[in-house]
C-alpha cells in the first residue's frame, strides 16, 4: 500500500536525523540536501540505501541526482 | 630532540577515562566479565567473557558519529578528545601542519567488516552502506583523528598485531625526533569483541577458556595461566617536542626516551623461544634513551598470560637486567584490563606513564602461585612504591609476526 507524502517525509526525517542530527523539524520538503543540510554524496547515498530498505522502493543511482530537495525524495519515494 | 608526554586519554575495561582507569587498576580490579549475548549457544563460541568497556562509546559520542565510525574509531576519538583535553591542547593555537595522527589498530573494522557481510548475505549488495569501506580500513581511527583534530603533518597506522599500539607511540616518538611534527596523537585501539575472532584466538589455543571464573583468567606469570583474555578499548598520548611543550607552558608528564623495535624472523606467531628479539628491542630502546639497565625502576610487561610467552618475557628481562632485576617493580596489568590487542601497547604506556609519576607501580591480580621460574619482583594483588630521584621504565609489546617494541619513559 503505497504512504501518503507525510508518512513519507516522517520516516525519511528520521533517517536523515540518525544520519546527520539535524533534527526532524528541520527536515522539510522545502531544503535542499546539500545546500541547506550539508549533506555529503557519501551520506547521501547512506540516506538513499536506508530509504530503499525503508520504503521498499528502488532508487536507481543515476536518479539520485536529480533528488535536490527532501521534496524531490519524498515526490518519488511517495510515486513508486 | 627531547620528547615530552603531555596528554593522556583512555577508555578502557576499568574505566571511560585515564583518572578511573587509573584508580581501578591500584585498587587491583578486573575488568573481565561475562558476554551478554548468545554467541555460545548459537554458534558454539567457547569462550564467553571478554575485558569489556565500561563506557559505551555510544554513551559519550553523537548519533552520526556511531553510525559513520566503526567501534574501534569511536574509542580511539574518545580516548584521543581526553588526551588532546588533557594536554590542554584545546586551549592553544596549533599549527597544523605540525600536527601528526598515529592511531593503529591490530585487526582494524572487524565489526564493519562482518556485519555488511551479514548484509550481503541476507540482504543483497544493494543493502551495503557507501561508509562502509572508509569504516572497516585499519587506518580508519586515525584518519578520523587527523580529522577531528586537522593533524596535517601525515596520519600513519603502523599495523603489528598486539605491537601496533606501542609501534605508534615508538613512531611518534620518531616523527617528533626527525622533525617532521612537533606534536603527535598517538595510540593504538582494539574493538575485536566479536564471534569471529574469539573462536579463532581459540582455535589457535590462545585464550584462557576459564568461562566459570572470568575476573581469575587472566592470571600472568601464575602457574595455572592458560592463555590470554580478549579486552577492548583505546589509549592516546599526545607527544611534543620539549621546546613546543615549554613555549606553551605545558604540563608535562615525562618524556618518551627510547624506543626498540626488531622483529624475531622466527615464526609467524610464536615467539622466538630465547626470546632474542625482544630482548635486543629492550637493549636497543635503553641505547637510545642513553640509560643503562642499572636506570630501569619498573617495567609494565607485554606479560598476557599465555603458558609459553610470559617466560620468555620475563627471562629476557632477567637476562637484560641481571642481578637488577630484584630491584625492579614488574607489572602486568593485562591481569585486570584484559588484552586489547593493538590498543594494549598504548593504554599499558598510559599505565607506565602514570606508575611515573605518581611514583605507583600498580599490581598484577590473579598470581595465586608465581611460575618458578620468575626472577623479577612482581608487583602482586596490591600497589608498591618506586623509589625517589630520576626514574625510568620500559613498557614491552610485543606481536603475531615476531614485532617486538620496548618504549622506555622517564619521570623528567
Amino acid at each position: 500500500m503505497a504512504l501518503s507524502k507525510d508518512e513519507v517525509l516522517a520516516g525519511l526525517a528520521e533517517i536523515v536525523s540518525e544520519e546527520t542530527d539535524i533534527d526532524t523539524a528541520e527536515v522539510t520538503l522545502d531544503k535542499s540536501f546539500t545546500d541547506d543540510l550539508d549533506i555529503d554524496s557519501l551520506s547521501m547515498m547512506t540516506i538513499v540505501t536506508l530509504a530503499e530498505e525503508k520504503f521498499d522502493v528502488r532508487i536507481p543511482d543515476e536518479k539520485v541526482k536529480d533528488l535536490v530537495t527532501v521534496g524531490d525524495a519524498v515526490d518519488f519515494i511517495a510515486a513508486a | 630532540m627531547n620528547v615530552v608526554v603531555t596528554g593522556l586519554g583512555t577508555t578502557s575495561p576499568l574505566g571511560g577515562d585515564v583518572a578511573s582507569t587509573w584508580e581501578a587498576a591500584l585498587a587491583g580490579r578486573s575488568g573481565v566479565r561475562t558476554l551478554d549475548n548468545d554467541w555460545n549457544e548459537k554458534y558454539g563460541v567457547p569462550v564467553t567473557f571478554a575485558g569489556q568497556l565500561v563506557v559505551r562509546p555510544e554513551e559519550v559520542l553523537s548519533r552520526p558519529e556511531t553510525k559513520r565510525m566503526d567501534p574501534s574509531a569511536q574509542m580511539a576519538i574518545v580516548a584521543a578528545r581526553e588526551a588532546w583535553a588533557d594536554a590542554g591542547l584545546d586551549q592553544v593555537e596549533v599549527d597544523h601542519d605540525r600536527l601528526g595522527s598515529i592511531v593503529s589498530s591490530g585487526i582494524g573494522g572487524v565489526w564493519t567488516m562482518l556485519t555488511a557481510w551479514d548484509t550481503v548475505r541476507d540482504r543483497g549488495a544493494s543493502r551495503v552502506l557507501p561508509l562502509t569501506v572508509p569504516m572497516l580500513m585499519p587506518n580508519s581511527p586515525t584518519a578520523y583523528v587527523s580529522l577531528e583534530f586537522k593533524a596535517r603533518a601525515g596520519a600513519h597506522s603502523p599495523v603489528s598485531a598486539c605491537a601496533s599500539g606501542a609501534e605508534a607511540i615508538g613512531m611518534g616518538f620518531e616523527m617528533i625526533q626527525s622533525g617532521r611534527a612537533d606534536v603527535v596523537i598517538c595510540g593504538g585501539t582494539e574493538a575485536a569483541i566479536h564471534p569471529l575472532p574469539i573462536s579463532a584466538f581459540a582455535a589457535m589455543q590462545a585464550l584462557s577458556k576459564r568461562n566459570d571464573d572470568p575476573q581469575g583468567a587472566s592470571r600472568p606469570y601464575d602457574v595455572s595461566r592458560d592463555g590470554f583474555v580478549l579486552g577492548e578499548g583505546a589509549g592516546v598520548l599526545i607527544l611534543e617536542s620539549e621546546e613546543h611543550a615549554a613555549a606553551r607552558g605545558a604540563r608535562v608528564y615525562g618524556r618518551v626516551a627510547g624506543v626498540g623495535m626488531t622483529a624475531d624472523g622466527h615464526h609467524i606467531a610464536a615467539p622466538e623461544p630465547n626470546g632474542a628479539g625482544q630482548t635486543r628491542a629492550m637493549e636497543l630502546s635503553l641505547e637510545r634513551a642513553g640509560l643503562t639497565a642499572a636506570d630501569i625502576v619498573h617495567v609494565n610487561a607485554h606479560a598476557t598470560s599465555t603458558p609459553v610467552g610470559d617466560m620468555i618475557e620475563a627471562r629476557g628481562i632477567r637476562g637484560l637486567l641481571g642481578a637488577h632485576a630484584d630491584q625492579v617493580l614488574l607489572s602486568a596489568t593485562k591481569s585486570m584490563t584484559g588484552h586489547l590487542l593493538g590498543g594494549a601497547g598504548a593504554l599499558e604506556s598510559v599505565f607506565t606513564v602514570k606508575a611515573l609519576e605518581t611514583r605507583t607501580a600498580p599490581p598484577t591480580i590473579n598470581v595465586t602461585e608465581p611460575d618458578p621460574e620468575l626472577q623479577v619482583d612482581l608487583v602482586r594483588d596490591t600497589p608498591r612504591a618506586l623509589p625517589e630521584g630520576d626514574l625510568a621504565a620500559i613498557n614491552n609489546s610485543f606481536g603475531f609476526g615476531g614485532h617486538n617494541v620496548a618504549l622506555v619513559f622517564t619521570n623528567s
